[in-house]
């Protein structure tokens, strides 16, 4: 119990895969300039990563390492992931098409997201249990929407700010984002497995 | 034997996620009319939302449901209403075309400001802002509202500080009309551009016109007389003419004292005459 509270406080903030880690840094910078499209892009980014942890995870147990399959790990979880991904787009097309179409290009990006690769891998490196892993998946993916909300908050802010031209657009971005993820190291140490 | 293992595996992983998927697909299918994806081919696909609705899409989807007739797509004009009615099998109802007219012609050098602005460069904004930096509180404000809203680029803020129409770019959308918070752009029909205009907007006395804008309607009415089809007339303190009288025999233009009249075909462009303004000294009192 204890090590799976310390996984949901490590990998929401110490090991914050944005932040910290710097995975998703694409959605990350692409989908916070409104609000409305971080909540939605962290919550499909949630479900497949919560998903695919799992998926992973069994199949990586059940099937790879029954038949010495292990080196098929990265193909596998591609597959697992794209799968997801497109499952999300048709459901989403479905019940939300204003989300749609605001998360145009990026939802099937979520399949390159390499977040959501990297929490399948580490989930198995890291030899997590099946509860352990599912719980990793949605501390990772909190901690993306965490990050991703932040921003979006920030830079909903910034619209409005005025701004020496030189650093409009991008460049106040990155600057915004770096200074983020400076806040976040503060968290450092303060937890570990 | 290990290479039978892992195409065996993957293969029937593969083929497990394929067959959920398209279950899937079949159960979430979202039904579109054909009509529908026909007419998004038609249309322009600016997106531009001339027609009312938030994008090419919307608008094919309520023409199919009939809510607004093919001529609805502005930008489109009359090839593309007449392609849609033919998609659906009616008839066009024929729109004119327009183009987009700014009715102010005081620039920085004509019409004098009252404060130095230094906030966020938006129209709208700076027209809440204590009544807007310009003097003349019905006059353009430059700040380009109208450029960015315009989604064929045919909209340019000239260095004299207003913003020009580019006519062969125009389509007559109108949605500067509405993204200026003054309404100095109307849209006007076409028609080879003939026609003189008033191009000022304030409803003022005027004298309070002609301390703050050196190109203003002081509403002398001397065009009025001068006018012999009767075309223009008072709104108020502003002279309309009336293009559909007005048979551009220029008489207005010279009897105008400010010189607001121009004929539609020449509209001046950029302003070269420099240091025209009224003395600033005059307004400084008003402005507090």
């Amino acid at each position: 119990m204890e090590r799976v509270l310390s996984i949901i406080f490590i990998y929401i903030l110490v090991e914050n895969f944005v932040l910290h880690r710097f995975f998703g840094i694409c959605p990350f910078l692409g989908v916070s300039r409104k609000m409305e499209t971080a909540v939605g892009m962290s919550m499909a980014v949630v479900f497949v990563m919560t998903m695919a942890t799992l998926v992973t995870w069994l199949l990586y147990s059940f099937v790879l390492i029954p038949y010495n399959l292990e080196y098929l790990q990265i193909v596998t979880f591609i597959l697992v992931i794209a799968s997801l991904v497109q499952l999300v787009e048709i459901t989403l097309r479905k019940i939300s098409p204003t989300l749609y179409q605001g998360l145009g290009i990026f939802l099937p990006l979520i399949t390159t997201n390499c977040a959501i690769m990297a929490v399948a891998l580490l989930a198995v490196r890291e030899e997590f249990t099946l509860v352990e892993a599912v719980v990793f998946g949605v501390a990772a993916s909190l901690g993306f929407s965490l990050a991703l909300i932040l921003m979006a908050g920030i830079r909903e802010r910034l619209e409005m700010a005025k701004l020496p031209e030189a650093l409009e657009g991008s460049a106040i971005t990155l600057i915004t984002a770096g200074i983020l993820s400076l806040a976040f190291l503060g968290f450092s140490g303060m937890l570990s497995l | 034997m290990q290479i039978v293992h892992a195409i065996a595996a993957l293969g029937l992983i593969a083929l497990f996620f394929g067959l959920f998927l398209s279950v899937a697909a079949r159960y979430f299918a979202v039904e579109t009319d054909p009509r529908v994806e026909a007419i998004k081919e038609i249309v322009p696909g600016a997106n531009c939302g001339a027609c009312g609705y938030a994008g090419c899409a919307n608008f094919a989807e309520a023409v199919v449901r009939g809510e607004i007739q093919p001529g609805g797509c502005i930008p489109g004009g009359e090839e593309t209403a007449k392609a849609i009615a033919e998609e659906l099998g009616m008839e066009v109802v024929e729109s004119e075309p327009v183009v987009a007219t700014v009715f102010c012609i005081g620039d920085k050098n004509k019409a004098v400001d009252s404060f130095i602005y230094d906030g966020v460069k938006d129209c709208a904004v700076a027209d809440k802002f204590n009544g807007g930096f310009k003097a003349c509180t019905y006059g353009c404000l430059g700040l380009g509202n109208c450029e960015r809203v315009c989604p064929f680029d045919a909209i340019e803020m000239g260095s004299h500080g207003l913003p020009v129409v580019d006519e062969e770019l125009c389509t007559g959308c109108g949605l500067c009309v509405g993204a200026c918070p003054r309404v100095l752009i109307k849209t006007l029909p076409r028609r080879s551009e003939q026609g003189h205009l008033v191009l000022c907007s304030s409803q003022d006395r005027g004298k309070s016109v002609s301390k703050v804008c050196s190109v203003g309607c002081i509403a002398c009415r001397a065009c009025v007389k001068a006018c012999p089809q009767e075309a223009i007339e008072m709104d108020g303190k502003l002279a309309v003419i009336d293009l559909n009288k007005c048979n551009d025999c220029g008489k207005c233009v010279p009897v105008c004292p400010p010189g607001t009249i121009y004929p539609r075909n020449a509209m001046p462009k950029e302003s070269n005459q420099e240091n025209e303004a009224v003395e600033k000294t005059a307004v400084s009192g008003e402005s507090g």
